[in-house]
């Protein structure tokens, strides 16, 4: 009997390749001379983290469409790209059995994850096969840090993200006479809001912040009231929250009808901060509120464009998009110098990166054990309906309104 | 170390959050005590109740109270369907194929969610969203305390019909005795549905008294089933009364614990007190013994 | 029966299954014979307490968690071989499973008042595990990745098949051999009528207890393995409900209460999973309706498991005890529940 399974379940997966590959390879009329070259693009679509997966998903589609559009890897006799995408279900077993799947079906590379559980599991699995593998969000720092020879990440880690948000919220303070002396942290207790709240206990004293208290929620949270009712009453000047999309609009919509005014809500790496449908639907509540995050470069034209092109097909710009569009192009570029879909130049390719035409502020690609040196997250403020660049100064496109007005 | 303004308006909180999972516990009560089943579906139905309301606040423009007129109904409807002509069928009257088609539903509910209305986070805006009481000490959103008003009314209503009306005889029992109920004339298929297609209104009721609050993804429903599980046996299986005191006692214990050791450790206070008092008193804290 | 023909086809089924990895070197199919294994493990757990002793359990994440982070924590914070990590596992999960058995059962806990204190209890774990600096926290655990055999890592899938293989193959075996010993009988007194169980003489709580321990230790060990194969923990794959689930159905679907009947349940539903992504098109979402679909037609058509099924078809070629129980759930659910509104 499970001989009988066996066989079938064989000849079903070669099925499942064939098919995906039909529906993927739908708009190559202009078959090309070269043969196309399979890139896995993996997202949790479906599962708790399906909302993330969708936007990277966007993203990723959009780069391909780009790069095939100008013609493919010239390199490599102008062949184009071809997706291979693999749905992680939100958990590191899915992620996991995505990579075989599309080992097997012969891509060369792996960009996506989102998730650092996923992240690191469907990594390690890559790294049997050498096979390059491109984090795009996972901001957990045991992804770069455990010697993985394949793995790169393109975006700035945990380290990086609060060095920065620390920075400017000193600069921010600084400049504004130094209104802000307490702080209240709100974080989701799942790796990231942690992570991020440990972080942040350790530094703020040692910038002059008084740190009152630090409030865990979990994810899903059914209300939020309670979490209010706490910052009410310690009275921060300062509320500093990392938490998904779902759990701080709850809570900016609670502390709105509760009439809890600090004078400036910080987020870092917020879920709803930079989300315009979050300043769409709760311009109120959305305010003047501060972010520390992944963000694309407003100062290039073909993230703007693409920013428009998004938001013309009715979806919603997250950082999703620009980080995975972003690399994507850093992997298309890889393979140009390489020019070839070998594992082993083009995870030497990756390595030399010093790829600069990508649309996040980072300047030049450079990594050092697999993380992008120039990784590095902006600040953003919610200024009437748009969400404006307050840091880096050089390319902000807005003055941060500090303390909020009363 | 807070200050009793503040244990107060955590406790209204608690009694305000409690009244929505009363309304979630006591569809789930209600199909246990009949149908001696757990339903596992409980948690997509109320996500499918909240896209509803979404839907027919966005398409339909009618506001989330009016909807609950509609909404029920229809709830009650696909609920009775569901059992008489799904779950009934499917499960061979088999208690653990009840939960294994309840858990298929549930896959089937929520990712039929996700394909139409894909993960987004949607909410909808009302007028009075951030209309509230001012207590002095505290501001009572006005939606939670409509809330907290329907949710009791709706625990009276359904204990009167329960009582009072000849179905509620018959749903009583069956309850009781299923076999001595059918020799009685009783359509015993008939009365698991109605009592399904009770909870799912019960839920429906819940879904529109959330939306001005709440969110809606197609995970958003899960939340609540495990506290609703706990509220159920804490409250005495299949208790109406014990659903409503236990939901809102969990209410007020959560948020007491979530004020005094942090939303995430606070939790463990409801899964404590849960333990604890089955392995004291395993017929639930209200102990209803009919 | 004589025993070597209760044996012979579970024996003759591992040998035949011990022999892919020599004829299929795909790894997706390895990755996913490896990944069943582990949930038909945990279900094999689940099965022997639920399905042979009547005791129905949402908890068993309870073990699964339990057994994952010993396994994880010995090798990260500890430095202990990972062989001497998997076996310590093992017996920590079971501890887990006394402690929580002489809990409940000692106050007498049945039917779903037993099923939702298992889950209470794997609840509470799952949030102090996610809390406890100890366990990683949120950040969870990380087993080093260094692949040498001694570190129970091995550089092939086919390697993980075998231990897999080998760990469902013993337990296959065991729960066979429980069925026809006396303890097996116990099982049956108590899951058929504990109280007359009781009234004739049977230390019901004992019985329980081994139950639930041997239960606890088989799960743990599935969840020390998960951990091995992938190397990274967090509370929520340690203790969360989607282990709980799955080691649930996995018997109720493949034959509840017979040996085979987890492992039948195990492939049979990720066979399904697998053959529904064939429909993931476009839209994200369609492939688990099309799975929930017909994990509801299953149960309509097949309504005694998998087992039951075959049994109908080939008309009772399959190993004994496969009718286990139908009055068992009546029963284990509707007890101490009378009496409602």
């Amino acid at each position: 009997m499970t001989k009988t399974t066996e066989l079938s379940r064989r000849t079903l997966l070669t099925t499942a390749a064939i098919g995906g590959a039909a529906t993927i390879a739908m708009p190559g009329l202009l078959r090309a001379q070269a043969p196309a070259i399979k890139v896995g693009i993996l997202q949790p679509v479906t599962g708790a983290l399906a909302y993330d997966g969708q936007q990277g998903q966007i993203g990723a589609e959009a780069a391909i469409k780009a790069i095939n559009e100008a013609g493919g890897i010239k390199s490599m006799g102008g062949a184009k790209l071809q997706m291979v995408f693999g749905d992680a279900r939100s958990t590191p077993e899915g992620g996991t059995a995505e990579v075989e799947r599309m080992q097997a079906e012969g891509v060369v590379a792996i960009v996506g994850g989102f998730a650092s559980p996923i992240c690191l599991a469907a990594s390690q699995a890559a790294a049997r096969y050498d096979l390059p593998y491109i984090v795009d969000v996972g901001v957990a720092d045991s992804i770069v840090t455990r010697g993985l020879k394949n793995t790169f990440r393109f975006g700035p880690g945990f380290g990086t993200v609060t060095r920065t948000a620390l920075d400017n919220l000193s600069k921010l303070n600084d400049a504004a006479g130094k209104p802000a002396k307490t702080v209240v942290l709100v974080h989701e207790d799942g790796l990231f809001g942690s992570g991020m709240a440990k972080l942040m206990q350790a530094e703020l004293p040692k910038r002059g912040f008084e740190v009152l208290d630090t409030i865990a929620h979990p994810t899903p949270s059914r209300d939020m009231s309670n979490v209010a009712l706490q910052i009410r009453a310690k009275n921060p000047d300062l509320v500093i929250p990392s938490s998904y999309y779902g759990e701080f609009a709850l809570l900016a919509r609670t502390m709105q009808q509760q009439r809890i005014r600090p004078k400036g809500i910080y987020a870092v790496l917020n879920g709803a901060a930079s989300n315009f449908r979050f300043v769409k639907e709760f311009q109120d509540a959305a305010q003047y509120v501060m972010d520390c995050n992944h963000w694309h470069d407003p100062r290039k034209p073909v993230a703007e464009a693409l920013r428009k092109q998004v938001e013309a097909s009715g979806k919603f710009w997250t950082y999703n998009i620009p980080l995975n569009y972003s690399c994507v192009l850093l992997l298309a570029d890889a393979l140009e110098r390489a020019g070839s879909g070998d594992k082993a130049k083009l995870t030497e390719a990756l390595m030399a990166s010093t790829f600069a035409g990508h649309i996040m502020p980072y300047g030049p690609t450079k990594f050092v054990n697999g993380q992008n040196e120039g990784g590095a997250p902006v600040n953003t403020q919610v200024q009437g309906a748009d969400i404006k660049v307050i840091f880096p100064t050089d390319f902000a496109d807005a003055k941060p309104i500090f303390p909020v007005p009363a | 170390m807070f200050a009793p303004d503040i244990i107060f308006a955590a406790v209204l909180n608690g009694l305000m959050t409690g009244s929505v999972y009363a309304l979630i516990a006591l569809g789930l009560t209600l199909v246990y005590g009949v149908l001696h089943i757990i339903n596992f579906a409980h948690g997509a139905t109320l996500t499918a109740a909240m896209f509803a309301v979404y839907v027919a606040h966005t398409v339909f423009k009618l506001d989330p109270y009016i909807a609950l007129f509609i909404v029920t109904p229809l709830f009650f409807g696909l609920g009775y369907g569901v059992q008489r002509f799904i779950i009934g069928p499917a499960s061979h009257g088999e208690d653990r194929n009840i939960l294994l088609v309840t858990l298929g539903l549930s896959i089937l509910i929520e990712n039929a969610m996700l394909a139409i209305f894909r993960s987004d986070t949607r909410s909808i805006d009302v007028p009075y969203a951030f209309s509230s009481i001012d207590l002095g000490f505290t501001f009572l959103a006005l939606p939670r305390v409509l809330a907290f008003g329907v949710a009791l009314l709706v625990a009276l209503l359904l204990g009167l019909l329960l009582t009072r009306t000849d179905t509620g005889k018959a749903i009583r029992a069956v309850a009781r005795e299923k076999t001595g109920a059918a020799l009685a004339g009783i359509d015993v298929a008939h009365i698991y549905a109605v009592t399904f297609g009770l909870g799912a209104a019960c839920v429906a009721i819940a879904a529109c008294l959330l939306m001005p609050t709440f969110y809606v993804t197609p995970r958003a429903g899960n939340a609540f089933v495990l506290v609703a599980f706990t509220i159920v046996v804490l409250g005495g299986m299949g208790s109406i009364p014990g659903a409503l005191l236990g939901a809102l006692f969990i209410g007020v214990v959560e948020s007491l614990c979530g004020l005094f050791f942090g939303e995430s450790l606070g939790q463990i206070g409801i899964f404590l007190i849960f333990i604890l008092v089955l392995l004291v008193r395993p017929t639930g804290l209200f102990g209803a013994r009919a | 029966m004589s025993p070597s023909r209760a044996f012979a086809p579970a024996l003759v089924l591992l040998l035949l299954a011990a022999l892919i990895p020599v004829f299929v070197t795909a790894n997706t199919v390895l990755n996913f014979i490896v990944f069943t294994l582990i949930i038909a493990l945990a279900a094999q757990g689940w099965n022997l307490l639920g399905g042979l002793c009547g005791q129905f359990s949402f908890g068993h994440a309870a073990f699964f968690g339990s057994g994952a982070y010993a396994a994880a924590l010995l090798q990260a914070r500890y430095g202990v071989n990972a062989w001497a990590a998997f076996t310590a596992a093992i017996a920590f999960a079971a501890l887990v499973g006394w402690i929580i058995g002489y809990l409940s059962f000692r106050s007498g806990l049945r039917g779903s008042y037993f099923a939702l204190v298992t889950l209470a209890f794997a609840e509470v774990f799952r949030i102090l595990a996610n809390a406890s600096a100890f366990t990683g926290g949120a950040a969870g655990t990380l087993i080093k990745l260094d692949i040498r055999p001694e570190n129970f890592q091995f550089a092939s899938r086919a390697a993980f098949v075998w231990i897999a293989l080998a760990l469902v193959g013993f337990t296959l075996l065991l729960t066979t051999a429980i069925t026809r010993s006396r303890l097996g009988a116990w099982f049956a007194a108590v899951r058929e009528n504990e109280d007359a169980a009781r009234a004739l003489g049977v230390d019901t709580l004992a019985v329980k207890l081994k139950a639930i321990t041997l239960s606890a230790g088989i799960t743990g060990a599935a969840g020390a393995l998960y951990v091995q194969y992938y190397l990274y923990l967090d509370a929520n794959i340690a203790y969360g409900s989607w282990i709980s689930i799955e080691a649930l159905i996995a018997p109720i679907i493949g034959g509840i209460g017979t040996p085979l009947g987890p492992i039948v349940g195990a492939v049979t539903l990720h066979g399904l999973g697998e053959l529904t992504k064939l429909f993931a098109g476009g839209i994200p979402g369609i492939d688990l309706v099309i799975y929930g679909a017909l994990l509801v037609a299953a149960i309509a058509f097949a309504p005694d498991g998998m087992m039951g099924l075959l049994q109908r078809l080939g008309r009772g070629k399959v190993t004994p005890n496969t009718t286990a129980s139908t009055t068992t759930d009546a029963k284990t659910t509707g007890a101490r529940t009378e009496g409602a509104a």
